[in-house]
Parts: C-alpha cells; sequence; structure tokens
C-alpha cells in the first residue's frame, strides 16, 4: 500500500541499522531514547526493533496512551454516567476494559445491562443523538490533539443542529505539558524523544520547542513505519554527535511546521485549556481540554452532578511508574503471571497500545 | 489510540469523502484538513476524519533522500 509498503523495505532498514550501530559508537556511551506514543510503542514491538537495535540504545516507552493516563477518578465517573438510566454512553473501545475502582469496567457494566456503545467516530455519536432521540446520549471524549478537533467538530456539528440530548464528557489531554513535567522528573534521563507523529500533524513542530532549548534533548517527530522510527533514532543520534540540539520533522509526509491550523482553530474554538489528573504523572496543570462556555450545554460535566466517589488505584499495578518511564513492564510483579492480555489488572495491559500489552504480545524483556 | 492511515480519495459529496483504503472503502470527513482535497488525492485519516492530506512529491523526495545516503554510506 503505497505510503506505507516503502517503509518497510527490509534493504533500506538494514541500512539505517548500519547507520544507527556507527553513530552510536562515535557517541561511545548508552543512548536513551523515549518513545511517546502509543503507536510508536506497538510499531516498536510488532517489527521487533528492540531485538535489532543494538543494546546501547535504550528505548523507553512513554505516557502516549491516552486510556492508560486516564485517572482512575475519571474511569470511575465514566462508570458512574454509564450506569445512570436512560442514558445511552459511547465510547472509543479501548475504554471498555479500562479498570475503574474495585475492578469495575464499562464492559462489565454492560453485561450488567447498560446501554453502552462502542463508536469509531464521533460521528457515529450524531447517528446515535439523532436515532434515540428519548435518551441522554454520553459521549466519552477520549485522546490527545489527534482525537480532539474530532471531538469538537461533534460538538459544532451537535449545536448546529441543536441537538439537546447530546452531552460530552471530555478527558481529552494534550502532550506537551506531559512531556514538560516528564523532563523535569531527576529519575529520568532521556538523550532524546520520538515525538508523536499524528499529534504533530495536528500541532505541528513550535510546541516542542521547550526540548532542546529548556531540557537540552533532542526532539524528533516521527511516522510510525519501520524505517520511520528507525530513521527518527538516527536523526537523535546524529543530534548528539554533532551536539546541536532542536525539533526535527522526521515525519515531513504528514506534518508541517506550523501543523494544520484548522483542526487547532476548531479545538480552541470549542475547548479551553484546564487541569487534569494523570494516571503516573499526577495533576498538570494546562495538560486538560474543557469544554469553553457557549457550548456548557452539551458538557457532561456540567449537565450531570457527580456524588462523592472514592477511587482505589489497583493494588501491585506498576503502570503508573511505566507510564513515567520509570520502570519496565517486566519490572512489575504482576507482570505476564497475574495481569495478563486476557485477565488485565491495570489499563497498561487493558489497551492494545498499552506499553505492557505491547511487551506481553511482542516480548522485549530482554532490552 | 492515534493510529491513522493513508486512504485516496474517490469521491467528494458535502464535505465527506468515499476513500480507497487498500481496497476497502470508507468515508471520511473533511471539516479538519486544513488544504483544498480532490479526487485522487491521498489523505491521512484518523477516527472518521481526514487530518491532513499527503503530499506525493515530499514523501518520495525522502526517499529518494534516505536510499542515496545509505548507498553512499554519508548518514
Amino acid at each position: 500500500m503505497k505510503f506505507i509498503d516503502e517503509y518497510r523495505d527490509p534493504d533500506l532498514i538494514r541500512g539505517l541499522l548500519k547507520r544507527i550501530e556507527e553513530t552510536l559508537r562515535n557517541i561511545g556511551r548508552p543512548v536513551s531514547v523515549m518513545e511517546v506514543c502509543g503507536t510508536h510503542t506497538m510499531a516498536i514491538g510488532r517489527f521487533g526493533l528492540r531485538n535489532l537495535l543494538p543494546p546501547e540504545l535504550c528505548l523507553v516507552s512513554g505516557p502516549g496512551c491516552p486510556v492508560c493516563v486516564t485517572a482512575i477518578e475519571d474511569v470511575d465517573r465514566a462508570l458512574y454516567l454509564a450506569g445512570r438510566e436512560r442514558v445511552l454512553f459511547a465510547t472509543f473501545g479501548d475504554m471498555l476494559r479500562v479498570p475503574g475502582t474495585k475492578g469495575a469496567t464499562l464492559q462489565k457494566l454492560r453485561a450488567a445491562g447498560a446501554d453502552i456503545r462502542v463508536v469509531l467516530s464521533s460521528l457515529d455519536v450524531l447517528a446515535l443523538a439523532k436515532g434515540n432521540g428519548a435518551r441522554e446520549v454520553v459521549f466519552m471524549g477520549i485522546g490527545f490533539e489527534t482525537t480532539a478537533p474530532t471531538t469538537a467538530s461533534l460538538i459544532l456539528r451537535a449545536r448546529e443542529r441543536k441537538l439537546d440530548n447530546l452531552t460530552i464528557f471530555s478527558v481529552h489531554k494534550v502532550i506537551p505539558p506531559a512531556m514538560k513535567a516528564l523532563v523535569e522528573d531527576p529519575e529520568l534521563n532521556i538523550d532524546g524523544f520520538l515525538c508523536p507523529g499524528h499529534v504533530s500533524t495536528i500541532i505541528g513542530s513550535g510546541p516542542y520547542d521547550f526540548l532542546p532549548e529548556k531540557a537540552g534533548a533532542s526532539a524528533v517527530i516521527t511516522g510510525f513505519e519501520p524505517a520511520d522510527i528507525l530513521e527518527g533514532i538516527l536523526m537523535i543520534l546524529r543530534q548528539i554527535e554533532t551536539g546541536k540540539r532542536k525539533v526535527e520533522i522526521q515525519y515531513t509526509r504528514a506534518v508541517n511546521p506550523e501543523g494544520n491550523p484548522r483542526a487547532t482553530a476548531i479545538m480552541e474554538k470549542v475547548f479551553e485549556p484546564g487541569p487534569a489528573r494523570w494516571r503516573g504523572l499526577g495533576d498538570i496543570a494546562g495538560s486538560g481540554l474543557l469544554i469553553r462556555e457557549p457550548y456548557g450545554t452539551l458538557d457532561a460535566a456540567r449537565r450531570f452532578t457527580f456524588p462523592e466517589m472514592t477511587s482505589e488505584e489497583i493494588r501491585g499495578c506498576s503502570c503508573g511508574a511505566i507510564l513515567r518511564g520509570a520502570k519496565q513492564p517486566p519490572q512489575c510483579p504482576l507482570f505476564r503471571i497475574r495481569c495478563n492480555p486476557r485477565n488485565p489488572l491495570g489499563p497498561c495491559m487493558v489497551s492494545s497500545e498499552g506499553t505492557c500489552a505491547a511487551y506481553y504480545r511482542y516480548g522485549g524483556e530482554t532490552a | 489510540m492515534c493510529i491513522g492511515f493513508p486512504g485516496k480519495v474517490l469521491t467528494i459529496e458535502d464535505n465527506f469523502a468515499v476513500i480507497d483504503v487498500n481496497g476497502v472503502r470508507r468515508e471520511a470527513c473533511l471539516d479538519l484538513v486544513d488544504e483544498e482535497v480532490a479526487i485522487g488525492d491521498y489523505v491521512l485519516c484518523h477516527a472518521g476524519y481526514a487530518i491532513h492530506r499527503m503530499d506525493e512529491t515530499v514523501a518520495l523526495e525522502k526517499l529518494e533522500f534516505l536510499r542515496e545516503l545509505i548507498k553512499n554510506e554519508i548518514y
């Protein structure tokens, strides 16, 4: 398939791997690179890149899986909304098995009779709201800057059609504040970041300027095919070798430096930045996307009053440390034996792009 | 969750495109795409929306650049 197959060409991969080895040798010390995005984590596992790369190159997974970083309090709120009478709750499939307090999930709630629907696009929700006029349709909007504009577009379309039985429960988050929090963590020593490709399609390269400027780290916006990822790594290594830290775009076919102004304008029209709680990273100011006042009637957080809830983290689960890059999945005592894809205890094992799921499925313990 | 895939635009109606993704037809909303999209263009799609018009020239230049550098071992 065009725009994909070319980036899986074995000769290209072999050539890139050779360059990576040589550049690492010139640098003469181990280098650690964080892949921020969950889709990168999956691609790295799927194509076995950890086993192909030299051991001096340490790939650390970051907090870029939206389902995994959703705070347990927000999962509990989603469960509360989905369990209410007359509510038809819609969200993306990844959310269904994410455990809240005491192992409750949307999936279990659905088995007990709640009307919970999986959608592939926010546009499906418009049809659900139109076709179920007597129901309160609640859409849980989740995802980073790639997905947030699609929820914003849903909100604009819902307003245009004057749908009054639809609300949005937004747990959307933005990536740069989380990366800022990560580089401030003294536990974590990252030489360079593979920045998320499709988030950057929307936001461009500017928001990462603080990485070279403030944290002395390299930042390369990278695509998702094997040749993309290896070239992204090589670009980071070249920056280290030459001592010139900067933000670069490897994924030029999908990312312009200025991003997608139309999508960001729609996102900014509907959402305003606010505080958000991240699993593993805690509260990060300005990292959440709250629905602006003019669209307040479409905001589930305004329409419904949440009761006092006491949320409890999953006992023994290391997802928090894994999302910060402070631990690798095999270092979690639950990994593989008690926590596996058939019986996932933590969100990093639940989500198809969670770090634990990637390690379980594709190995990588040797890394 | 940030999965995106390229598709070739077959038809456009009412700001929705029908795209061909490796032989499978899907619908993509054009509300968010920043540039004018025409039939035959490739767009990057995410969750039912086109989010970027892909530039074939840029993509080909990149591949050519990589092959050149690897061939000449100057990367």
